[in-house]
C-alpha cells in the first residue's frame, strides 16, 4: 500500500484497491473550496410498469427480481438501532441463495450485529463501507480478518460519498415501521416506530433498486407522513417483524445523574454561556450521551429565563429536544435520527419537527448542509490529543469500537465545538499525546470540556478570553494531561502492525484523515 | 481565613469517588469510615483511608476523616491509620460529654509523639448527636484545645429523641442554636448536619438558609449536587452588601470630618452595625460574589 503524510501528519493511503484513489487530508475545507462543479451519480433505474401493488411474494422473490449479483453493494439503515433484525435477515437470505463477494454499506451498525462477522468469514461480505464498528465486528476488523480495507465514513461523508458515486449502492434494503403497497415509507409510526428515517432518504434516492421492508402494511395512501415516496421504491416485501420493539424505540433518554458527568456538562455549559453564543436566533446540537444532555438540560434552563428563542435544534434528536421545541425555545427542530421513543410522537404532531436527510444534514459538498449554520455543539469523545484531535473509533486497545457519526461534520461546522469528556476513564487518562485514530482534526475542536478543567484551543484566543473573563477553570491541554497522570500514569501506546492498515478513515470531503492499523492479539 | 461552606461526604472504600473529591468545589471534603461503610468493609475502608492521605494530591482542598466512635473495636486503629497523616481534622462521632474527647485527645498525643509530630497536630471535630451530647455541648467545646469545630449529627439525634425528620427542621432549633452558641462562646466553628433527601434541593437550600441565619460556619452535603445549593444559602443578598458598602463609606466619611455620628438610608448607625457591615463585606469578598468594597 503506498501511503503518504497528510497536513496533520498521519499516513494514508493514496489508493485502495477495489475502492479508488484518495487524497490526504489537507484542511478542514481545503477541498470544498477549491473544487470546481463535480461529477454527480446518476442512478441507472429501470422503470416499473403501473400496478396498484408493489409488494413481492417474500424477500428471497424480490431480492431475485432486484438482480442483485455477486461483488454488488447492499445498503441497510441503522434506524432500527439494537433492535433492528432486518439486516440479520436479508444477509441469511442472501446467504442462502448462495451469494458473495458483497459490499456491505450500510448507514452504521447497530452495536448488536455481531452476526455481521460471521458472514464476513462465510464469504459473504468481502467489503465493509460503514460509520462505526463495534464488538465483534470491531475486534474482527482489527484482527485484520478481513481482506479488504474498510472504509469508515462521517454521516455527511457517507450522504456525499453516494451522491458523487463513491458507493453506488446496488440493492437498498430499508426498513420501513409503516408501509403502503406502492411503498410510501415513514418511520414515525408502527409496532417498530423508530422516527426519522432521515439516511435511508439518500440510500432510496441513489440506490439502483429499492426494497422496502414492512412489518406494517397500512391502507393506500400511507398518511400523513410520507419519508421515501413511492416513485422511489421498487418493491416491498412484508415480513413478520422487523426487530424487537423495546429495544427500536428506547425509553426516553434521561439527564444523567453520575455527579461527574455532570460537572463535566456544568462546565460546558458556564463555557457556552461565558462565549455569549446563546442569543437569539442561536443553533444547537447535543447528543444523546450522559454529558451531552445535561448540557442541554443547563441550556434550556439559561434559555428559559432569558427568555431566549433560537433558530433550531438539529441532529440526532431525542426527547429532551422534542420537549424544547415544544417549549418554544427553538423555532424549527431538524431531525435525521431520533434517538428515542419520545420523539416518534413529536414528528407527527409538530410541523416545527422536520425529518431531514443526511444530506440536509451534513453533506459538506452541496449547496448548503445544516451543520454549517450551526453555533453550537456538544460532541464526546473516546480520547483526545494535545493538538486537540479527537477519536471516537478505537479503544485504549487499539480495536474499532465506536462510530464516526456526525462528529467530524458538526466540528467543522458549528462555530463553537465543544468536546465532553471525563479526564479519565477506568484509569486511563483521556488526553492524550497523540491519539490512535483522528476521525476529528484539532483545527476543527475549539475546547475539550473535563470535569478538571477547560482547555481552549490555542487558535480561539476570544474564547480563552471570554472564559478566564467568567472566572472559568481553563488549563492548557498539556497541563490538565499532567494533572491527570500524576495519578494514573502514562500509558503504553498500543502495539499494533504498521504494515497492515485494515481500515481507513475518511474525512467528510472525501480525504483520508487517518488509517486505522492491525491489532495483535 | 478560608471559606467552609460545604464540607462533601466521602465514603472510605469507594476510591473511585475520592479521586474526584477535587472536583466538585466542596470547601472541604469528610472521608467516612463510620456510618457510609458496611461492618465487613472496616479496614479496607482504613487503608484505603490512609493510602490516599498518603499519595493522592488533593491540592489544598481540606480532609477530614470521620473515625470510627470509642465504643467500637475500630476505634484505636482508625487513630493509629490516620493521625499520623495530619488529616485537616479527625471527626470524632458520638462525644456524649468532655471526657470522650480527652480521652481521644491522650490517644492522639501519644500517636502524634510517636510519629514525630508535635502535640495537637490534628485538631478534633467533635459531633454531637445525642441529647446528652448536646446539653454538654460546651463543655464539649471546651474540653482540650485540639477541639476546633462542634458538628451536629442529625441522623442519630433523631433516633435518640425518637422523633421523626421533618422537612422544615424546626425539632432541631433548640439543637442548631445549642451548639451554635457553645462553639461561638468556645470561638470555634459550628458545622450543620446533612440534608439526606439529594433529590430536594429546594428542601435543601431552604434548610441551609436557616442554618446560616443562626451562625453556623457551614453545612455536610451528602451529593455532589448539594454543593452548589450550600454555597447559594451561604451567599449575602446582594441589596444587603450594597447597603452594607453604604454603610462602610459613610462610616469613612464621618471619621474623616471627624463626626461620631452616621445616617445611612435615614437611619442612624452605630459601632457594631458598622462592624457586621464590615462583616458582611468581607463574606461576599470571600464568597467570590462581585464588586464588594471596589464596587
Amino acid at each position: 500500500m503506498n501511503l503518504a503524510k497528510n497536513s496533520i501528519g498521519r499516513l494514508v493511503p493514496l489508493e485502495i484497491p477495489g475502492v479508488g484513489t484518495f487524497d490526504p487530508y489537507g484542511g478542514a475545507f481545503n477541498r470544498i473550496l477549491q473544487s470546481a462543479s463535480r461529477a454527480a451519480a446518476h442512478p441507472v433505474r429501470k422503470p416499473e410498469a403501473p400496478s396498484r401493488s408493489k409488494v413481492a411474494p417474500g424477500l428471497k422473490a424480490a431480492i431475485e427480481r432486484s438482480g442483485l449479483e455477486n461483488g454488488m453493494t447492499i445498503s441497510f439503515h441503522h434506524h432500527l438501532r439494537n433492535g433492528d433484525a432486518v439486516i440479520p435477515q436479508v444477509l441469511e437470505t442472501l446467504l442462502q441463495m448462495g451469494y458473495r463477494d458483497l459490499t456491505f454499506a450500510p448507514s452504521s451498525i447497530p452495536d448488536s450485529h455481531d452476526c455481521v462477522a460471521d458472514y464476513v468469514r462465510k464469504g459473504l461480505i468481502r467489503r465493509i463501507w460503514t460509520s462505526g464498528a463495534r464488538g465483534e465486528v470491531g475486534r474482527m476488523i482489527s484482527r485484520g480478518e478481513m481482506e479488504e480495507t474498510v472504509v469508515i465514513r462521517s454521516h455527511g461523508g457517507r450522504a456525499r460519498a453516494i451522491e458523487e458515486g463513491s458507493i453506488a449502492i446496488d440493492v437498498a434494503f430499508l426498513a420501513a415501521p409503516a408501509c403502503d403497497a406502492l411503498g410510501n415509507s415513514a418511520g414515525c409510526s408502527g409496532k417498530s416506530a423508530c422516527g426519522s428515517l432521515g439516511y435511508a432518504i439518500t440510500d432510496a434516492r441513489f440506490a439502483r433498486h429499492v426494497i422496502a421492508v414492512t412489518d406494517n402494511l397500512v391502507e393506500y395512501p400511507l398518511h400523513p407522513h410520507i419519508s421515501i415516496p413511492q416513485y422511489l421504491v421498487n418493491q416491498v416485501v412484508i415480513v413478520d417483524s422487523l426487530g424487537d420493539p423495546t429495544k427500536i424505540a428506547t425509553g426516553a433518554a434521561r439527564i444523567t445523574r453520575n455527579p461527574l458527568d455532570l460537572k463535566v456538562a456544568e462546565n460546558a455549559y458556564r463555557l457556552i454561556a461565558a462565549s455569549g453564543i446563546l442569543a437569539p436566533g442561536c443553533s444547537f446540537q447535543v447528543g444523546a450521551g450522559g454529558a451531552s444532555l445535561a448540557v442541554a438540560a443547563f441550556v434550556r434552563d439559561h434559555m428559559k429565563e432569558k427568555g431566549i428563542q433560537g433558530s433550531f435544534g438539529l441532529g440526532g434528536i431525542s426527547g429532551y429536544m422534542a420537549q424544547m421545541l415544544e417549549e418554544g425555545l427553538f423555532r424549527g427542530l431538524f431531525d435525521v435520527q431520533s434517538f428515542d421513543s419520545a420523539v416518534t410522537g413529536s414528528m407527527t404532531r409538530n410541523r416545527a419537527h422536520m425529518e431531514i436527510d443526511p444530506s440536509w444534514y451534513a453533506n459538506p459538498m452541496n449547496q448548503g448542509c445544516l451543520v454549517h449554520n450551526l453555533d453550537v455543539v456538544i460532541l464526546a469523545a473516546l480520547d483526545v490529543d494535545t493538538d486537540f484531535n479527537v477519536n471516537v473509533m478505537t479503544g485504549n486497545d487499539g480495536v474499532l469500537r465506536g462510530a464516526s457519526g456526525g462528529h467530524s461534520d458538526t466540528a467543522a461546522g458549528a462555530k463553537l465545538a465543544i468536546v465532553v469528556a471525563p479526564s479519565f476513564r477506568g484509569g486511563v487518562p483521556t488526553v492524550k499525546d497523540r491519539v490512535q485514530t483522528v476521525v476529528t482534526p484539532g483545527e476543527t475542536v475549539d475546547a475539550i470540556v473535563t470535569e478538571r478543567g477547560i482547555c481552549i484551543n490555542p487558535k480561539r484566543a476570544d474564547l480563552w478570553e471570554a472564559a478566564r473573563k467568567a472566572n472559568l477553570p481553563v488549563k492548557e491541554i498539556g497541563e490538565l494531561k499532567k494533572e491527570v497522570e500524576r495519578f494514573t500514569g502514562v500509558p503504553e501506546p498500543v502495539e499494533t502492525d504498521q504494515g497492515r492498515v485494515v481500515a481507513v478513515v475518511e474525512y467528510r470531503d472525501g480525504t483520508l484523515v487517518d488509517s486505522i492499523y492491525r491489532v495483535g492479539e | 481565613m478560608r471559606a467552609m461552606r460545604s464540607m462533601l461526604y466521602i465514603p472510605g472504600n469507594a476510591p473511585g469517588m475520592i479521586q474526584n473529591a477535587t472536583v466538585f468545589g466542596a470547601d472541604m471534603v469528610m472521608i467516612d469510615l463510620e456510618d457510609a461503610v458496611a461492618l465487613a468493609e472496616k479496614d479496607a475502608a482504613r487503608d484505603m483511608t490512609a493510602a490516599f492521605l498518603r499519595s493522592y494530591d488533593f491540592g489544598d482542598l481540606p480532609v477530614i476523616v470521620r473515625i470510627n466512635a470509642a465504643d467500637t473495636p475500630y476505634f484505636d486503629a482508625d487513630l493509629e491509620a490516620i493521625v499520623p497523616l495530619k488529616p485537616f481534622a479527625v471527626r470524632l462521632p458520638k462525644c456524649q460529654d468532655a471526657q470522650d474527647v480527652t480521652k481521644a485527645d491522650a490517644r492522639m498525643s501519644g500517636i502524634e509523639k510517636r510519629s514525630g509530630l508535635p502535640a495537637g497536630t490534628v485538631p478534633i471535630h467533635a459531633m454531637l448527636e445525642s441529647a446528652r451530647g448536646i446539653e454538654n455541648a460546651y463543655a464539649v467545646a471546651t474540653a482540650c484545645p485540639r477541639v476546633k469545630a462542634l458538628t451536629l449529627g442529625g441522623q442519630d439525634l433523631t433516633a435518640d429523641l425518637g422523633i421523626q425528620k421533618t422537612r422544615d427542621g424546626w425539632e432541631f432549633f433548640y439543637a442548631r442554636s445549642r451548639v451554635v452558641m457553645a462553639a461561638k462562646a468556645a470561638g470555634i466553628d459550628a458545622f450543620d448536619t446533612v440534608w439526606t433527601d439529594f433529590n430536594d434541593p429546594e428542601g435543601l437550600f431552604l434548610e441551609a438558609k436557616q442554618i446560616v441565619e443562626l451562625g453556623f460556619t457551614g453545612k455536610a452535603a451528602i451529593h455532589p449536587s448539594q454543593v452548589e445549593v450550600i454555597h447559594r444559602a451561604f451567599r449575602p443578598d446582594s441589596r444587603e452588601v450594597l447597603k452594607a458598602e453604604r454603610i462602610v463609606a459613610a462610616a469613612a466619611e464621618a471619621e474623616r470630618q471627624g463626626r461620631g455620628v452616621v445616617a445611612v438610608d435615614g437611619k442612624m448607625v452605630d459601632g457594631p452595625i458598622i462592624a457586621r457591615a464590615r462583616h458582611l463585606i468581607s463574606l461576599a469578598c470571600h464568597y467570590g460574589m462581585e464588586g464588594g468594597e471596589s464596587r
